[in-house]
C-alpha cells in the first residue's frame, strides 16, 4: 500500500508542477514505483514538463467517468523502466468534472499498485484544490521567498490543517541567494518561523530548471545541477533519510571552469 | 396569649435611606401583603418629607421580572420613596453562565493563519501566533503569547475598557470596541518589549509597555470565581 502526497501552494506560478515532476522523478530514480497525477483539469501541463504530452490517449476524467480503465490512461515514462507513470488531466473539461469522492476512490485504487502517488494540485482553494487534497495522506506546500507566496502558503496550511492528513511539509523554491544576502528577499529561517511547519527542502533558482522543463526532461535527471540535487534530497527525505540542507552559496568555480564557460564549452 | 406573628418585612433606616429586608422563606404574595401593610403605617411615611432612597434586599429569593415590577409598584405608591436597588443573593443559571462566559479566559493553542478567524466570548489567551491575514476576536481582552501580525478585535460587543496585549506587537490592525487603528506604513521602531493597546479617556488608541496595564486596568487582576 503506497502513500499519496499532494503538492500544493495556493498561489500560482511558484513551481508546483515542476516540484511534482521532479519529486516524482527523483523517487523513481531512487527505485520507487511512482504515479504522478495531474489534477489541474483544463490547464494541464505536468505532461508537458515530463515530456509525455503526445503519448496521452485517455485522461483522468475518462477514468472517473468510466470511459476507460485506470491502466489504460496511465502514461508510462520509458526513461524509468516500469517505475514512473503519469495520469494526465483532461484538457477539455474543467475542475467541476470531478468530485472529491471520485478522486479519493481513484487515488485509493492507485495506492494498491504504487509506492508513491504524487498529486499535482492546481492553484487556488476551490474545487480543484478540494479534489487534489481528497485522496492525499500527506501534503507538501511549495512557496517562494516572496511575501505574496508565503501569505498564500499560510492560508493553504490553515486549510490543510482542517483535513484528515499529516501536518504539511514545506519546500521553499526559487531562492535567489544574492537577493537574500542583500536582505531584499525573505530568508529561509524567516519563512519557516512564520509558517511554523517542518521544512523538507530548499531549491535554488536555476536557469537550467526552466531549460529542462522546456525540453520535457525533469531537471532531477541531471546528475550535477544544484536544483536537481535539491529535488533528489527532498525525495530522500520523503523516504525517511536525514539529509542536511544544501548550502545556498554559489559553488566556487575554478578558473578553468569559468574559462570553459566563457568559451561556451558545456561544463 | 397570642403568639406573636413572625415578621417578614424588616425596615431599617440608615444614613443613606431605608433598607427593606424581605424574608425569603414565606410566599411572595404574603410578602407583598405585609410590605403594603408596613408601608401604610404612618410612622414610616412623612408625606411632605424629602425623597428617601430605598434599598431592597430579598435574601435568597429569586425575583423575576414580574415580581420585581410588583415590588416597585408597591414601594412607589408611597410618594416620597424611591427604589435605588433590589438585591438578591441568587441569580439564574443562564445569568451565571453568561457571567462566567464573559469573565472567563479562553485559552487556545494554535496558529491563526491567513483567512482564519478565531472568535471567543470572554477573554482570549492565544498560545501561538496570529499570522498576517488572520483575525482574532473576543468580547473581552485579547492576550497573544506569540506574535500578533494579523487583526485583533477586543471588546467586540462594545467594551471600550478591553485591551489587547501581545509578546510581539506587529499587527495589521487593532480594533477595540468600534475604534479601529491600523499599523503605520513604516514601523518606526523594532521594539522587543511586550506591548499592549488600550483606549484612553479621549477615545484614542494607545500602545504602551505591557507593564502600564497594572495602573490602567487594575481590575484585570481576577481570582478564580471572582465576578
Amino acid at each position: 500500500m503506497g502513500e499519496a502526497i499532494v503538492i500544493t501552494s495556493g498561489k500560482g506560478g511558484v513551481g508546483k508542477t515542476t516540484t511534482s515532476a521532479n519529486i516524482g522523478t527523483s523517487l523513481a530514480i531512487l527505485g520507487k514505483r511512482v504515479c504522478l497525477v495531474d489534477t489541474d483539469i483544463g490547464l494541464r501541463n505536468l505532461d508537458v514538463v515530463m515530456g509525455l504530452e503526445n503519448r496521452i490517449i485517455y485522461d483522468l476524467v475518462d477514468v472517473v467517468e468510466g470511459r476507460c480503465k485506470i491502466h489504460q490512461a496511465l502514461v508510462k515514462d520509458k526513461r524509468f523502466e516500469d517505475l514512473l507513470y503519469l495520469l494526465p488531466a483532461a484538457q477539455t473539461s474543467d475542475k467541476t468534472a470531478v468530485k472529491p469522492e471520485q478522486m479519493k476512490k481513484l487515488i485509493d485504487e492507485l495506492k494498491q499498485d504504487y509506492d508513491y502517488i504524487i498529486i499535482d494540485c492546481p492553484a487556488g482553494i476551490e474545487q480543484g484544490y478540494k479534489n487534489a487534497v481528497a485522496g492525499a495522506d500527506k501534503a507538501v506546500v511549495v512557496t517562494t521567498p516572496e511575501i505574496s507566496a508565503v501569505r498564500d502558503a499560510d492560508r493553504i496550511i490553515g486549510l490543510l490543517e482542517q483535513e484528515d492528513i499529516e501536518p504539511p511539509k514545506l519546500v521553499i523554491n526559487r531562492i535567489r541567494n544574492h537577493l537574500v544576502k542583500n536582505g531584499d528577499m525573505l530568508d529561509v529561517d524567516e519563512i519557516v518561523t512564520h509558517l511554523s511547519i517542518d521544512l523538507i527542502g530548499i531549491v535554488a533558482d536555476d536557469d537550467d530548471v526552466i531549460k529542462a522543463s522546456n525540453n520535457g526532461e525533469p531537471i532531477a535527471m541531471d546528475p550535477n545541477n544544484r536544483a536537481a540535487i535539491a529535488y533528489r534530497n527532498i525525495a530522500r527525505r520523503i523516504l525517511g533519510e536525514s539529509v542536511p540542507l544544501q548550502s545556498l552559496d554559489e559553488p566556487n568555480k575554478g578558473v578553468l571552469v569559468k574559462l570553459k564557460k566563457f568559451f561556451g564549452v558545456r561544463v | 396569649m397570642k403568639v406573636q406573628k413572625q415578621q417578614f418585612v424588616t425596615i431599617k433606616g440608615t444614613k443613606d435611606g431605608l433598607t427593606l429586608h424581605l424574608d425569603d422563606s414565606c410566599s411572595f404574595d404574603q410578602l407583598l401583603h405585609e410590605l403594603e401593610e408596613m408601608l401604610s403605617l404612618k410612622q414610616y411615611i412623612q408625606q411632605d418629607g424629602p425623597v428617601i432612597g430605598v434599598n431592597v434586599k430579598v435574601g435568597n429569593r429569586f425575583v423575576n421580572k414580574k415580581q420585581r415590577e410588583k415590588l416597585e409598584l408597591i414601594i412607589k405608591q408611597k410618594r416620597n420613596l424611591m427604589i435605588e436597588s433590589i438585591e438578591s443573593n441568587v441569580i439564574t443559571k443562564d445569568e451565571a453562565l453568561r457571567l462566567k462566559r464573559e469573565t472567563e479566559i479562553i485559552s487556545v493553542a494554535k496558529i491563526v493563519r491567513s483567512g482564519q478567524v478565531l472568535k471567543v466570548k470572554g477573554d482570549l489567551l492565544l498560545i501561538g501566533d496570529v499570522n498576517p491575514g488572520g483575525t482574532v476576536i473576543a468580547s473581552g481582552n485579547i492576550f497573544v503569547l506569540g506574535a500578533l501580525r494579523g487583526i485583533a478585535h477586543a471588546g467586540v460587543e462594545g467594551n471600550i475598557q478591553a485591551v489587547i496585549a501581545a509578546s510581539l506587537m506587529k499587527p495589521a490592525q487593532l480594533r477595540i470596541s468600534d475604534i479601529i487603528n491600523r499599523a503605520p506604513d513604516h514601523l518606526p521602531h523594532e521594539g522587543n518589549e511586550l506591548e499592549c493597546a488600550h483606549i484612553n479617556e479621549n477615545g484614542e488608541m494607545i500602545i504602551e509597555r505591557l507593564q502600564q496595564l497594572t495602573h490602567l486596568r487594575p481590575n484585570l487582576t481576577r481570582f478564580e470565581g471572582g465576578i
